[in-house]
């Protein structure tokens, strides 16, 4: 589903943040980028989520090469992702159903048909109860399950996370790593970057360790 | 076509959510709109009118035409068929002795026709064309200069060329006008729409994160500029017509003053709608340079 070959990412200014990166992702798997801080799983996650470009090296996801694709394609590509990200990115002028139907927006679903959808997706991460809430108003746990609702809400083929944990008090992680691991188990890849080594206790993935850039 | 119709319907209702949400800046937006839109169109209005009235004066656009003192009758006559043939519209034969006459009863200018030894004037037609623009006024005249017999032919132009020149100039006048208030409309809808996606610019990063195109990004913008330009230009439609409909009494006063029949012509919904379109057209160019230019720091 996923096959990276030889990615790497120099910034402007040379820092090299990733080298020769290679590894490959089956569909369903569950996979996990580990590494200390600076060890490059950040920019991994933005290379496979297509925020930004590999200098150089090919990176395949369902047999379309992301590192060569024109501009105006990718959004369309970044549609099969469910992204969840360390300081979520919700919107705090909308409430927490608004942000889950933002995706669906973008796809051109019908207002009614998005609401269902929606709700539902809140289900999956138990805040239906909250859908009028403002983000501001949720827990950390809450946001981060928020997120996670807004992300699969269009029932993206891979989930993609990065250090959804982060933030949280343990108790608040455990329940997104059980998250996480109810969509695996439904079929859909997951792979997450995160330092929190609980999840390979937990869950025995596979893992993808980084350090200084390069797969270990 | 469902999902593209149900994408145009969200940003079309995006944008009057948008235009809704803040209502005084709206009407600030589209009174600025509005007036801007008011000065070249009541200018157009106004010339329109200026144009029918010069069309509709009668007995001005005229061509005079003296005849030789030696003219005999049998040459007034030959005129007078070839005036039937080829003036299109209105003539009448003015004798000498008449003007004489005239003359005559002119204020201090009967001593002075009294002491002519034998009356100077010649015999005249005055013609009134059907065609009165300048060009087909200049080609009769000269087609009659060299009729037999004709010793002078006066075009009465030379207000009609004055006038012409006059409605050229305000054309061009207004061309500039429109010009220019056409640009601060779009400068209005350019800033309206950047503070907007600047206040918007947390949505706008995460709608791109997560699939939105370039295009979802920009309609509701283009929506809300081309729907305040429109709602500008059916201000400005409704102010010409609000100003005309107070000029029109006292302008049919004057005109009866003169004898004339003259009213004012209001504008009618075509070009009420016109209006609207044009605002609507400025309105979405504004957008498309704005956004252009504020999504660039997204990418």
């Amino acid at each position: 589903m996923i096959v990276a070959s030889n990615l790497s990412k120099r910034y402007p200014g040379g820092f090299e943040a990733l080298r020769d990166v290679s590894f490959s992702v089956e569909a369903g798997q569950m996979v996990l980028i580990t590494g200390h801080s600076g060890a490059g799983k950040t920019t991994l996650f933005k290379l496979l989520s297509t925020i930004e470009r590999p200098t150089a090296g090919s990176l395949v996801v369902n047999g379309q090469n992301l590192s060569a694709m024109r501009h105006s394609a990718i959004p369309h590509v970044r549609r099969h992702f469910g992204l969840v990200f360390q300081d979520q990115k919700l919107l705090f002028d909308r409430s927490a159903l608004d942000n889950v139907l933002l995706p669906l927006h973008i796809a051109g679903l019908p207002r009614r048909e998005a609401v269902r959808r929606g709700q539902a997706a809140l289900d999956k991460v138990g805040l239906l109860a909250r859908e009028k809430a403002n983000p501001i108003a949720l827990s950390g746990g809450e946001q981060q399950r928020l997120a996670i609702a807004r992300a699969v809400v269009n029932r993206p083929a891979v989930l993609l996370a990065d250090e959804p944990t982060g933030n949280l008090d343990a108790e608040s992680g455990a329940a997104i790593l059980d998250i996480f691991a109810d969509f695996h188990r439904v079929g859909v890849t997951v792979v997450v970057a995160t330092h929190d080594q609980s999840w390979i206790e937990r869950y025995h993935p596979n893992v993808l360790r980084l350090d200084h850039g390069r797969l270990m | 076509m469902n999902t593209w119709l149900s994408l145009h319907r969200a940003a079309l209702a995006s944008a009057f959510r948008r235009l809704s949400a803040s209502p005084l800046n709206t009407l600030l937006s589209l009174l600025v709109i509005g007036i801007a839109l008011t000065l070249p169109a009541f200018g157009y209005v106004a010339l329109d009118n200026l144009r029918a009235l010069g069309n509709n004066t009668s007995g001005v656009q005229q061509i005079s035409l003296f005849m030789g003192l030696d003219a005999s009758k049998k040459d007034l006559g030959e005129i007078e068929d070839r005036l039937r043939q080829s003036a299109n519209g209105r003539w009448r034969f003015v004798p000498k002795e008449d003007a004489l006459k005239r003359m005559q009863a002119s204020e201090g200018m009967a001593e002075i026709v009294a002491s002519l030894p034998r009356n100077p004037l010649p015999d005249a037609f005055i013609v009134e064309p059907v065609n009165s623009g300048p060009e087909a006024l200049e080609i009769l005249r000269k087609e009659i200069a060299g009729w037999p017999k004709v010793a002078h032919v006066q075009l009465d132009s030379a207000w009609v060329k004055r006038f012409d020149a006059f409605l050229r100039l305000g054309k061009l006048m207004l061309w500039m006008l429109a010009c220019l208030f056409g640009a601060g409309l779009v400068a209005v809808t350019f800033n309206t729409i950047r503070l907007q996606v600047m206040a918007q610019s947390a949505e706008i990063e995460v709608a791109r994160m997560i699939g939105a195109t370039d295009a979802f990004v920009r309609r509701p913008f283009y929506y809300f500029g081309a729907l305040q330009g429109a709602l500008g230009g059916l201000l400005a439609a409704t102010l010409v017509l609000l100003a005309l409909r107070l000029l029109a009494g006292p302008v049919g006063e004057l005109a009866a003053l003169y004898g004339s029949a003259f009213t004012l012509r209001l504008p009618g919904w075509p070009e009420g709608l016109a209006l609207a379109a044009l605002g609507a057209l400025l309105g979405w160019i504004g957008a498309q340079l704005s956004v252009s230019l504020s999504l660039r720091k997204f990418d």
